[in-house]
């Protein structure tokens, strides 16, 4: 009887806890925000600038690969902003030809320290012998790195088609492949664990925000304002 | 027939309506239509051949080397044999993809044995069957374990005491006592293998007709195309029933 009883209190000591978490105190407004992976550090600034200049206001970042947040918001997941890595992705969402790009990023070859597979440029990743890792064209990271090859008339052999970029980014990091194709921001956020080489021609995507729900739309205008450029700019995106 | 108390019958049946509704769901929303566009391209042939084939292999090595491990665990004072009980089942509770990271760190090119040895896993169709078998394994160890320490040692006992060796026990009597359960875990590896996502993906990427099994399929085409991906989950689905009913009827109850 009194474990039964001791069971039932813990029970009833969990429930209100849960309910809290997900209605939050009608005192501090909280809106949510989905970002593409790639945002993760930028974005993580932003949200973190943006609730010290509005007490009271709680930014909640959900990051992920551009088509599956576009999915979560189809299937009425609640978001006040999203931002995606290619505007291909966020056409599908309603009331994107509101959507704004505010930044652009630039694909990028990442190798891992010292080298290894002696990789200088896109045409080095059709080499046989090297083991490559790009994103699958299904994703905005692998139809920009098919874009890449046809620029550059390579034929490129990757190893592995790997769902997102950091996916790709994890495998140069690990040096289990000599090369990988991602953004030039993924390589900066990789620290020393990655290199950076340049893709030629360059291949550029654009990251659109849209706001869904009026509540997100002063994070979207501090994304857009000057002070959003930097932080961008700081993380290794080009200005739209 | 006895009834059932309500006490077990309610909560039974929200359990089976559960675990069975996702299923129906599948079989509602299924493009039915559009299934022989879907599904009649070489990619899929090539993703379900790869499934069943490496899931295969995965069980076969998890037989021959889990069979040993469980007998080990059930029937030695190895010391210290609670604490390998454990450290074999972590794979159970350990997220896939951490598996999978794992397996790099050890068997990746740059792995802790990897590198000595000088092996290439990661991207080959090997390297699928290992993720699979890493994570299937403990399934089977776990259950024939379990039927190993139910059996009745008696008649291994009587086996030894009438001058069988060892070897001969173990092929003879104790393998012929734990069938059922050397049969129920060989079918929990299987699904478990043809079902792996997170290792595979992590430890051996995905290539089509190399690495790319049906779950990684299924959810490369959650990315452009849902519909697709209820496809080919319907295929997954209706060739585990298959092949779990034909072992229904051929091996697991031959009588």
């Amino acid at each position: 009887m009194t474990r039964r009883a001791a069971a039932l209190a813990a029970l009833l000591a969990v429930v209100p806890t849960l309910t809290a978490c997900s209605t939050g105190s009608p005192a501090s407004r909280q809106i949510t925000v989905l970002a593409a992976s790639s945002l993760t550090e930028s974005f993580g600034t932003l949200a973190h600038e943006y609730e010290r200049a509005h007490p009271g206001v709680r930014v909640r970042l959900v990051f992920g690969g551009s088509s599956t947040l576009v999915r979560q918001v189809q299937s009425g997941a609640p978001a006040d902003v999203i931002a995606t890595a290619s505007t291909a992705t966020m056409r599908t969402v309603q009331g994107a030809d509101r959507a704004k790009v505010f930044a652009r990023n630039r694909l990028a070859i990442a190798v891992p320290p010292g080298n290894p597979g002696q990789v200088h440029s896109l045409a080095d990743l059709g080499r046989a012998e090297l083991r490559v890792a790009v994103c699958a064209p299904q994703v905005p990271c692998g139809a920009a790195a098919a874009r890449a090859f046809s620029a550059a008339h390579v034929t490129g052999r990757p190893d592995t088609y790997e769902q997102d970029v950091k996916a790709v980014l994890a495998k140069v990091e690990l040096r289990e492949v000599d090369a990988g194709l991602v953004y030039r921001t993924d390589v900066q956020a990789a620290g020393s664990r990655a290199v950076r080489l340049a893709v030629d021609p360059p291949v550029v995507t654009d990251y659109p925000i849209l706001t869904l729900h009026s509540p997100g739309s002063g994070f979207t205008a501090f994304v857009l304002s000057a002070r959003g450029r930097a932080v961008l700019a700081a993380a290794g995106f080009d200005p739209p | 027939m006895r009834r059932a108390p309500a006490a077990l019958f309610v909560p039974a049946a929200i359990a089976a309506a559960f675990l069975v509704l996702p299923v129906v769901g599948l079989l509602i929303r299924a493009p039915w239509r559009g299934l022989p566009r879907l599904l009649g391209t070489a990619e899929v042939f090539d993703a379900l051949r790869l499934s069943l084939a490496t899931a295969s292999l995965a069980t076969v090595l998890s037989l021959l080397l889990g069979v040993p491990l469980a007998w080990v665990l059930a029937r030695t004072a190895l010391p210290g044999r609670w604490l390998l009980r454990a450290l074999v089942t972590v794979p159970l509770v350990l997220p896939p993809v951490v598996g999978g990271v794992a397996l790099l760190l050890v068997l990746g090119r740059n792995g802790v044995i990897g590198a000595p040895l000088g092996l290439s896993l990661p991207f080959t169709t090997a390297g699928v069957v290992v993720a699979e078998a890493f994570v299937a394994m403990p399934f089977l160890v776990i259950t024939v374990e379990g039927s190993l320490r139910a059996a009745d040692r008696r008649y291994e006992e009587a086996a030894s005491t009438l001058g069988a060796s060892r070897w001969m026990v173990f092929r003879r009597i104790t393998v012929p006592m734990v069938r059922p359960g050397i049969v129920a875990g060989t079918v929990l590896c299987w699904s478990r293998a043809l079902g792996e996502f997170g290792a595979t993906i992590t430890f051996a990427g995905s290539f089509p007709g190399v690495t790319r099994t049906m779950p990684l399929a299924v959810y490369l085409a959650l990315e452009t195309d849902p519909q697709a991906a209820v496809a080919l989950s319907l295929v997954l689905l209706v060739v585990s029933v298959l092949v779990l009913a034909g072992l229904r009827d051929r091996w697991l109850f031959p009588r």
